[in-house]
């Protein structure tokens, strides 16, 4: 409580901003946006419980997520049909706790060791599960999948959830709920050990642990708050299909949480808000959405691997000495030659996107507003010469940030501005 | 006879065809200090991983106080009252000192798996955590990420983590290896004061540590113990002198 307390100013902000947002973004697409956002958050953060906190690679988080959605989807019929005397609200614990009992199982199956053995064993998990879906049409609902009215008679709040505000403010107060449960497990004794069993099980062990029990222990509870975002899922469609439990969403959480950064415990957070952002607006301006998401996601893991937390945070020590100021010049010149680079590359994207999938290649395509032929010439010289420019600049500017930073490190040190 | 915290009887490892420790037998009386020495490569570190549980004994038995615990799970050896140190440095690197520590308190002092207590408001155990870094000397250090600690300091941080769990058989193996003379001589002081009251099992290169600490001495050549005795009655053996001490001046 005393934590709660001393926390109290920032998670007062989080509270603040959820409940302003959908006021300020009040259009039907920011909502439901928004609300997809909560939801990621919390299956993202519930994936850094086993990557970051447990060093567990997995490749089937999603399976606990789908079962928590359809768990919570069954429990929905049962509570509008009367049999299942639970507010509506309360549904997507009905996926938590089937999240929490299906990851005990599995835990305990995938965690002997972690590593490639763990990777591959929750692979295999999840190519299981995706393949009984097909086998258990009553629980799965076959190809259509199982769908409900979330219009029930039992809700707690004044709310009948006929609009997505009330949705986006369901979802929203489970998030907040989530999140300072998941942070506040990083502070208990299981969470600190889990940290100590991802860098060394063997020093673990001969601190009277059990490595594998540690990490079934962890990974149970992160299928637990797994299956609560898969519940909201339920909530928030009132459908899901199998292919919520399969590969897809799997290594879309994956790469949420890395792009976020798994080092810190915010990190899943950025990751799931911008990731989602992303795929809900980038889908509506390109087809080719998949590839930049994909070149993001290289990108991160070649240059960035602690994620846009990881960056953040590297900035810490220069951020409390005031020396941000010397650090812009050269980052705003990296970050502009970086776009212009990216602008070629996109342009060859588009270009090649429209020559090979569109119906008619021969009519003109449009890019920010200019018209222009797939076929000349001209906009295959532009954009290589966008990018060998934005390449020629971009190394120019890495020197540069190489060198302000250089410049950081040498004030910090003698503690001058 | 005093009681026996370790019985070690005719035990013997092999990797693959070849064998290592020979029917080796061992007793540690209860609350004794007894280093073990012995040329490179004898097995002296692949004894204590078979006592410790890491590796799997090929044959005989291993008790701790009268109960068996030959080949158990190296988590329940600890939790029966073993706890050991390595060769190797062997920390939480990316945790700082103080974490180090408290992480070895925690399943002695009950907190187990629990993910219902918050680490920084049980008193107590925080409380425990700080006498112990003050017992290591290494209060001044308490933030810091163990990784960028010194090699002197990352051994004794060490030999923290391993008492920190009260187990009353203490094994370190060669904990002073590497240090300068001074280091040497504050590691010695602080493995006997940490080591009151318990029993020690010592594997050490340094005979002047190993005389000055020991209250027994094993010798361990080709996976046997050739002699064990009062250190005097060692540096008088023939068959040790032979075998080991021969060329080193005592
Ligand atoms: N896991 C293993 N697999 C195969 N051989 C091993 C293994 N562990 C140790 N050995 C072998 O067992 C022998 C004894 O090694 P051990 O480390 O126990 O010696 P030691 O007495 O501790 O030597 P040192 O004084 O150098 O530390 C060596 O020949 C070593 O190569
Ligand atoms: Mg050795």
């Amino acid at each position: 409580m005393k934590y709660l307390i001393r926390h109290l100013g920032i998670w007062a902000v989080a509270i603040a901003l959820c409940a302003i947002l959908p006021v300020i973004f009040s259009s039907d697409y920011a909502i439901s946006l928004l609300s997809q956002m909560g939801i990621a958050i919390i299956f993202s953060l519930s994936y850094n419980m086993i990557l970051g906190q447990g060093g567990m690679l997995s490749f089937g988080h999603a399976v606990y997520f789908g079962i928590g959605g359809f768990l919570a989807m069954h429990g929905i019929n049962l509570i509008a049909g009367g049999t299942l005397p639970i507010p509506l609200e309360l549904a997507p614990l009905i996926g938590g706790l089937g999240g929490l009992i299906v990851g005990i199982l599995f835990g305990w199956l995938s965690t002997e060791r972690s590593g490639t053995t763990f990777a591959l064993i929750s692979l295999g998990i999840g190519e299981l599960i995706a393949a009984s879906a097909l086998l258990l049409p009553g629980f799965f609902g076959g190809e259509e999948g199982v769908s409900t009215d979330r219009m029930v008679e039992n809700t707690i709040t004044p709310f009948d959830f006929g609009q997505q505000i009330e949705v986006y403010y369901l979802i929203a107060c489970w998030m907040l709920l989530c999140i300072v449960l998941m942070y506040l497990q990083t502070k208990t004794p299981l969470g600190r050990v889990a940290n100590a069993v991802r860098d060394n099980p063997e020093r673990a062990a001969f601190i009277g642990y059990n490595t594998r029990m540690v990490r079934t222990i962890q990974f149970a509870l992160a299928s637990f708050f797994s299956g609560i975002a898969g519940g909201l899922f339920a909530i928030n469609y009132e459908i899901i299909t199998a292919e919520m439990i399969g590969a897809i969403p799997s290594a879309n959480v994956l790469m949420m949480t890395y792009i976020g950064g798994i080092g810190h415990f915010f990190g899943p957070i950025i990751g799931a808000v911008l990731v989602t952002f992303m795929q809900l607006t980038l889908s509506g301006f390109t087809h080719a959405w998949q590839l930049y998401f994909g070149l993001l996601f290289v990108s991160m893991i070649l240059w960035a691997p602690t994620g846009l937390a990881g960056i953040i945070m590297n900035h810490e020590p220069a951020w409390k000495a005031g020396l941000m100021k010397k650090l812009i010049p050269s980052y705003t010149r990296a970050t502009l030659a970086a776009l212009v680079m990216f602008l070629g590359i996109m342009t060859l994207i588009e270009i090649n996107y429209h020559l090979s999938l569109s119906i008619h290649p021969k009519d003109p395509m449009s890019l920010f507003g200019i018209s222009f032929k797939a076929q000349s010439p001209a906009g295959w010289i532009i954009a290589i010469a966008l990018i060998a420019v934005g390449f020629f600049f971009f190394k120019r500017g890495k020197n540069e940030v190489k060198n302000s930073w250089m410049d950081v490190h040498q004030a910090i040190k003698t503690g001058g501005k | 006879m005093s009681a026996l915290a370790l019985k070690l009887r005719n035990v013997r490892k092999n990797f693959g065809s070849s064998s290592i420790i020979n029917g080796l037998n061992l007793d540690v009386i209860k609350g004794e200090r007894q280093a073990i020495i012995g040329p490179n490569g004898a097995g002296k570190s692949t004894l204590f991983n078979l006592i410790s549980g890491f590796y799997q004994v090929s044959g005989g038995t291993i008790e701790m106080n009268g109960h068996n615990i030959t080949n158990l799970a190296t988590f329940r050896i600890n939790r029966s009252g073993l706890s050991r140190s390595f060769q190797v440095t062997n920390i939480f690197p990316q945790m700082t000192v103080f974490e180090n520590i408290r992480c070895g308190l925690l399943w002695s002092m009950g907190y187990k798996y629990s993910f219902w207590h918050l680490c920084n408001q049980v008193r107590h155990l925080n409380e425990k955590a700080e006498e112990i870094l003050e017992r290591i000397r290494m209060t001044q250090r308490r933030d810091l990420p163990a990784g960028l600690l010194a090699y002197a300091e990352q051994r004794a941080l060490e030999i923290g983590i391993t008492i920190a769990g009260d187990a009353e058989v203490i094994l370190l193996d060669e904990p002073t290896a590497g240090m300068s003379m001074s280091e040497t001589e504050r590691a010695v002081e602080l493995i006997r004061d940490v080591t009151e009251n318990k029993t020690l099992l010592v594997v050490e290169h340094d005979m002047s540590v190993v005389f000055d600490l020991a209250d027994r001495i094993s010798v361990l050549v080709y996976g046997e113990i050739i002699a064990t005795d009062l250190p005097e009655k060692i540096r008088q053996n023939q068959e040790v002198q032979e075998a080991y001490l021969g060329k080193e001046t005592l």
